[in-house]
């Protein structure tokens, strides 16, 4: 495959991934949490590389896992003692990656591991690491591991589709049917560390963000129907991940930066023009009182 | 006589370092149907949460059917307070009926016609049938407040506990939903309801237990829901209005 078909299927496998991860960070109502654990892989990835001395996937994978679950499990520990959500969320996260930011400085800083690479990410250089895999050849190592996650969590989304509904829509019940919540917000927590690391090489730990809220919130505003919005969330993603690059080529640009753009794009045409919850259709046919 | 299905023993719980509940021993008989009555900030609520293990008791403890509670879960229903759930979540009403099946259905398993159709009946029951495939977000409240109900009937429980569902409805809903608790009642099944209404309580309910974050009285209506015992879990400060049974609750703290 070319390079330019490298990016741009990396480039909507974050879209795809994020968008369906996304759509229930949204209605679990933790999109902070999204901003908490894509800062905290950054510790995970970087004790990784300090234990095994190398930067490839399976390491950066279980390193982002342990992270992003010592992030749920501290945040969960602090509301005990009464602190809220947002300020447990605030304080485990930003020191977490404090941790992972004075690591890299003392201890790993090289040329695959910098602060400046983790926040931004670099795509274009994706294509240049690549590992030989049977039947298909050459495969940039991050589009490989893109395509894994994007199966887990395609995977465990299907396979626990009502227990993801019922404790996202009413936690209450869904313990008292006996389905286990706590373990569910885990499991959750885990998919969204692990979609977060996959995207890490392409796009870093703030455009993770936008890749993971905008999607989404753009697509709850287009239906009413769960099946319906992991579908668009999905969608909003790759269409995003796509206009990003061509406008980033275009303009000559960060194509991480575009695509987080070319999300808030997406949203705004949402905002305006969904037909429900859009500021043009309230205006032609205002909510009955 | 030891046939009671509930048995709560010196149960305390706390909220935000406050103690909320403390020593609340009580027993229901089966087939009662009980309105727990108390000004806010009794503990109402946290006393069906508490007895649910969805709040953590500091101590004492609660029994089923002579069980504790991980063992009889499926034969409770509960109904949360309408308030507590997201309207805007997309689903629309039979969607949500059906959730109240998802512990019969079981893992790695979706919903079947069969279970469709019985959250429909449900539905249908309380008068929502028109209603099935509605958003919820469009449902009015009284409507939420039914398709809760729904969700509860479709569990076909033994033993019910439901938080406020009388609280923000219209009449209607009001007059469908005791004939619900009625029905039930009538068919052998115990059903516990958080209620905030002083004037209905004698004619809705055959129980009450009146709490103030401890058990002040607790019995048959017609014997314990005197004057006297409103005024003691009310803090005497309760006007009545006249001298039967229509009185005011004035706000304290």
């Amino acid at each position: 495959m070319s390079y330019t078909g490298w990016i741009i299927l990396t480039a909507s496998l974050v879209g795809l991934t994020c968008g369906l991860i996304g759509v229930f960070l949204i209605l679990r109502k933790m999109a902070m949490m999204a901003d908490a654990i894509s800062h905290t892989v950054l510790l995970g990835i970087v004790i990784a590389y300090l234990i095994t001395n190398e930067l490839n996937g399976p390491h950066m994978l279980v390193g982002a896992l342990l992270a992003g679950l010592l992030t749920a499990v501290l945040i969960q520990w602090l509301q005990t003692f009464n602190i809220q959500q947002d300020a447990a969320i605030g304080i485990v996260f930003t020191t977490l990656f404090a941790i992972g930011v004075v690591l890299i400085a003392t201890s790993v800083g090289n040329a695959h591991l910098d602060v400046q690479h983790a926040l931004m990410g670099e795509i274009t250089f994706i294509p240049f690491n690549t590992i030989t895999l049977p039947l298909v050849g050459n495969v940039p190592q991050a589009t490989a591991m893109l395509i894994i996650v994007f199966f887990i969590v395609l995977f465990f989304i299907l396979v626990f589709y009502k227990e993801w509904k019922i404790t996202s829509f009413d936690p209450a019940l869904a313990a008292s049917l006996g389905i286990p919540v706590l373990l569910m917000h885990y499991l959750f927590m885990s998919l969204v560390s692990l979609t977060t690391v996959a995207s890490f090489d392409a796009v870093g730990a703030i455009m993770v963000v936008a890749m993971l809220i905008t999607p989404a919130a753009s697509a709850y505003l287009w239906t009413d129907k769960l099946s319906i919005m992991l579908v668009l969330s999905g969608s909003f993603g790759v269409i995003s991940a796509i206009l990003g690059y061509y406008l980033a080529a275009w303009i000559d640009t960060s194509i991480s930066g575009s695509m987080a753009f070319a999300t808030g794009i997406v949203f705004l045409v949402s905002f305006i023009f969904s037909p429900t919850h859009g500021l043009i259709g309230k205006y032609i046919k205002p909510v009955k009182g | 006589m030891d046939d009671a299905i509930i048995k709560v023993n010196h149960l305390a719980a706390s909220y935000r370092r406050n103690t909320v509940l403390h020593d609340v021993s009580f027993e229901i008989q089966p087939g009662s149907l009980t309105g727990i009555v108390g000004p806010n900030g009794a503990g109402k609520s946290t006393l069906i949460k508490t007895m649910l293990h969805l709040h953590p008791p500091l101590k004492g403890s609660v029994r089923f059917f002579g069980l504790p509670f991980k063992k009889v879960k499926k034969r409770i229903g509960y109904v949360p307070q309408r308030g507590s759930v997201d309207w805007e979540f997309p689903t629309n009403a039979l969607d949500v009926v059906t959730m109240g099946l998802y512990g019969q259905i079981g893992w790695l398993k979706n919903p079947s016609n069969l279970h469709k159709k019985k959250a429909y009946e449900a539905l249908d029951k309380m008068g929502m049938a028109n209603y099935a495939n509605r958003q919820i977000s469009q449902l009015s409240g009284g409507q939420q407040q039914r398709v809760f109900l729904a969700r509860a009937l479709v569990q076909d429980a033994d033993l019910y506990f439901m938080d406020e569902p009388l609280a923000g409805v219209d009449a209607a809903t009001e007059v469908a939903i005791m004939t619900i608790l009625k029905d039930l009642k009538d068919s052998g099944k115990t059903v516990m309801v958080v209620h905030h209404d002083l004037q209905t309580v004698k004619g809705y309910f055959d129980h009450v237990l009146l709490l103030n974050r401890t058990v002040i009285s607790h019995g048959k209506t017609n014997d314990v829901y005197t004057k006297e015992n409103i005024a003691k879990t009310y803090g005497g400060d309760l006007r009545w209005m006249r001298e039967e049974q229509t009185h005011v609750v004035h706000s304290i703290e």
